[in-house]
């Protein structure tokens, strides 16, 4: 009768839940599985000259600024005496270091900690569309020649720049473009030339500069790179191979092609590039990031709880998890045990003794407690004194067991004080009035229920992904909250029934 | 339903709690069942026959006053008022001084009874175990009619009412196995009754069918029960008596008094379906569906025995 409202109230759980880690997890970049890892690159940029006489000394370095597919973590500058200050120009962002007495080998530092991030990065606006252009004499007849072979096999902007860069890289098949290669002696020369001849067919292009991340002991140079505008977006190709694209290793450094550093009053300038790779825990990356962000998120985080709590908290979430067992194995299975969610704390008890020595020690506790039960019952006992000395005995028989097990060197690992002693008591009682008034058969049946239960309670709880997911995405017990209440809906039959009914079935009809 | 239990109609646990038990029975009525002292004063108000109270028990400074309540009984009964399924019930064929005979025929000493009292007065036969009341009473002469298909104990009849209507009924025998109790799933034997006419069809023991009674082998089958129209009004009463849309009645047949109303169940079993080889559900979506509410309780029970009669009602009797 309250079918719908408890079909939208299960829908806002899990809708709110799932949105919650979702947004979590797709713009925080919380991780979903456990121990993945993210790689971090540190670089370092690190700019050395020499000042032979005492005097003023300015320098100027580029910096990545917004490069796509990265997000810059962290930076920091190095650099002792100098004053500093860094300023956007043109796209660029350049970090000015000053300094008024400066003598002998100076050092400056640049470190940067960045990540991938396919989202991110700022792109310069559309740039206008350059001038056509006029070469010299026998060069333009090229550069006309040679851009009309490639806009025959081209389709578009992107085509049209990787044909010409193959062309380009590959002179000897073209006598045009063999022609025109000889205004350019390296890469950088070579990218330019690129960029003049699009400019000659109307392309707006610019030379890059790229640092490529790899994780290597040598330093690394600042490559030339292309990119060109197509009229909708940027484009990048490798001025050498033609190849399009920004690799995911590639971190755009400069949006220009003039050098990246510049030094006023020192000589023998020289910036040595050094990049490492660094994996961190994706979890504390997010963490990082969200702090960054200043997101709701971290401060309701339960990594902001003390250490010792969120130890207690990472055992109190998996519980509903367990309880998820719980309501399968009785409602849809139809398994009998003592108590409720009795087999759920067994099953905490199991983590700490692992489940071997826990089992053995469930079955010993409680068959010895059942001797124990019944030789009290002669004793014609009240019945809370009675579960008094029964606890009693549990306490006794477990502290036997954990002295036996010492001496005999078997390290059980036991958590004497997670075992549920008080529970164990109330089972043993439970299952000898059982015992006592339906027979052993129904008092085994249910204590083997509990165990079964508290076993499978025990692997599912153990599910190392599951863990990690309700620890750092505790909304995910809202949907679980949801499962609950439809199940509380549930009223088809239990396997058990099909069983149990099973002579109802048969010829009927 | 996909299940071939399902095409018979069987009403599984889940279904009769959420679609029945919860939504019929008012969980504040519950203590008008769950204590069977309330329960015994309640149908005397409404003069429901039951077995005559001789006392109860609150602490266990009342017990030694137990010799005086039944000191002018040759036999009795104790129970704990808050029991389930026949724990903890002691019947006591007679007694002399300081000894007991059972029905079984074993002695009982005082400080035994005594010590079993007190536990009962401490609630191990409660659920929770919340402190109970021991009810003394009258101790049931059963109806001679069942000697042969009873060992020990006293058979009783199991009525499901639902809104008032009685609808499934069976006969619970005692065996050697149950220890002369008439609860199913301690191995007594039960036995569908056709709800018109009181007679017995077919029975069960466990989970499976028998036509005989493993103790004394005796037909169970066609066994008409006496009075049978008497216990179908009084389960049908016991509705206005309790308020209770779905409802277990626990009658039994006193030799000299009739059918007595010995207990009442808001949550009753469903084993009763496999002693008529019939569901319950098509039964009770019949009463949900075509059922007046407003008839008196004669008229619920003619009703419903006009259906198993009327071909054309569509009312399935199994």
């Amino acid at each position: 009768m309250n079918r719908r409202h408890l079909y939208a109230l299960s829908a806002l759980l899990i809708a709110s839940g799932l949105s919650v880690a979702i947004y979590k997890h797709r713009v925080l970049g919380y991780p979903l599985l456990p121990e993945e890892s993210a790689s971090l690159w540190s670089i370092e940029g690190h700019l050395t000259f020499e000042r032979h006489t005492v005097g003023p000394v300015k320098a100027r370095l580029k910096l990545p600024h917004d490069p796509p597919g990265f997000r810059i973590l962290r930076e920091d500058f190095v650099s002792r005496g100098y004053g500093l200050t860094t300023e956007i120009v043109d796209d660029e962002r350049i970090a000015m270091w000053a300094v008024r007495r400066a003598n002998g080998q100076q050092s400056l530092y640049y470190r940067a900690t960045v990540y991938r991030d396919r989202a991110a990065g700022e792109l310069p606006a559309q740039p206008p569309f350059p001038e056509a252009l006029e070469l010299e004499p026998p060069f333009n007849e090229a550069l006309a020649a040679l851009l009309d072979t490639v806009r025959a096999e081209s389709a578009d902007v992107a085509t049209f720049v990787s044909a010409l860069l193959k062309r380009l890289s590959l002179p000897a098949a073209d006598t045009n473009a063999q022609l025109l290669s000889t205004l350019a002696t390296d890469d950088f020369e070579r990218a330019q030339l690129a960029v003049t001849l699009l400019t000659g067919a109307r392309i707006p292009a610019r030379v890059v500069q790229v640092v490529q991340l790899l994780n290597s002991p040598h330093t690394v140079d600042a490559r030339p790179w292309l990119a060109i505008h197509n009229g909708n977006e940027w484009l990048f190709f490798d001025p050498v191979s033609g190849a399009s694209g920004l690799e995911s290793n590639l971190l755009l450094w400069s949006w220009d092609s003039a050098p990246l550093y510049e030094v006023d009053g020192g000589i023998g300038e020289k910036l040595e590039i050094a990049v490492s790779a660094r994996t961190e825990d994706a979890l504390s990356l997010a963490e990082r990031r969200a702090t960054a962000r200043d997101s709701a998120a971290v401060q309701y985080s339960l990594f902001q709880l003390p250490i010792p709590t969120q130890a207690v908290y990472e055992v109190l979430l998996m519980i509903p998890i367990g309880a998820i067992v719980i309501v399968f194995m009785r409602n849809f299975v139809g398994v009998k045990t003592f108590g409720t969610f009795l087999p759920v704390l067994v099953a905490l008890a199991f983590r700490e003794s692992r489940l071997i020595s826990g089992v053995l020690l469930f079955a010993l506790l409680v068959s010895a407690g059942l001797a124990v039960r019944f030789y009290l019952e002669r004793l014609r006992l009240l019945l809370v004194p009675r579960l008094a000395a029964i606890l009693t005995v549990v306490v006794l028989l477990m502290l036997f067991f954990s002295l036996l097990f010492h001496r005999l060197g078997i390290d059980t690992g036991l958590s004497v004080a997670l075992f549920p002693m008080v529970i164990m008591t109330m089972v043993i009682e439970r299952m000898s009035i059982v015992w006592d008034e339906r027979g052993p058969m129904e008092a085994i049946k249910g204590g083997l229920g509990t165990l079964v239960v508290a076993m499978l309670a025990y692997v599912v709880m153990g599910i190392d992904v599951l863990e990690h997911l309700v620890f750092v995405f505790p909304e995910l017990l809202l949907p679980l909250l949801a499962g609950f209440l439809l199940a509380g809906r549930y009223t088809g039959y239990r396997l058990s029934e099909l069983a149990r009914f099973r002579a109802l079935g048969g010829p009927a009809k | 339903m996909l299940t071939a239990i399902g095409r018979a109609g069987v009403l599984g646990i889940n279904r009769r709690n959420g679609d029945f038990v919860m939504r019929y029975n008012k969980r504040s009525l519950y203590p008008l069942v769950d204590d069977k002292l309330i329960t015994k004063k309640l149908a005397q108000e409404n003069g429901i026959p039951v077995p005559q109270l001789f006392g109860s028990l609150d602490t266990p400074r009342d017990i030694p006053s137990l010799n005086d309540l039944v000191a002018q009984q040759q036999s009795f009964v104790v129970k704990p008022s808050h029991g389930s399924g026949g724990d903890g019930i002691v019947v006591i064929d007679s007694h002399r001084g300081r000894r007991f005979w059972t029905c079984g025929g074993s002695v009982l000493l005082w400080a035994e009874l005594a010590h079993h009292l007190e536990n009962t007065l401490g609630g191990q036969y409660s659920l929770g175990g919340h402190p109970d009341r021991v009810m003394v009473e009258y101790r049931v002469k059963f109806d001679p009619m069942f000697n042969p298909v009873s060992y020990l104990g006293v058979p009783d009849i199991r009525i499901i009412v639902f809104l008032g209507f009685p609808v499934m009924a069976m006969l619970r025998l005692p065996t050697r196995r149950s220890g002369g109790k008439a609860n199913l799933h301690q191995g007594a034997v039960g036995a569908g009754i056709d709800i018109a006419y009181g007679k017995t069809v077919h029975g069960v023991i466990g989970n499976n069918s028998t036509d005989e009674h493993p103790d004394t082998g005796a037909a169970i089958g066609g066994l008409e029960v006496p009075y049978w129209q008497q216990m179908l009004s009084i389960a049908a009463r016991c509705y206005e008596m309790t308020g209770l849309g779905y409802l277990g009645v626990d009658l039994v047949l006193d030799e000299h008094l009739g059918p007595l109303m010995l207990e009442l169940n808001a949550r009753p079993g469903l084993n009763i379906q496999i002693a008529n080889a019939a569901g319950l559900l098509p039964r009770l979506e019949y009463v949900q569906q075509h059922a007046e509410p407003a008839l008196l309780p004669e008229d619920r029970v003619a009703w419903i025995q006009s259906l198993v009669n009327d071909r054309t009602a569509g009312w399935q009797s199994g």
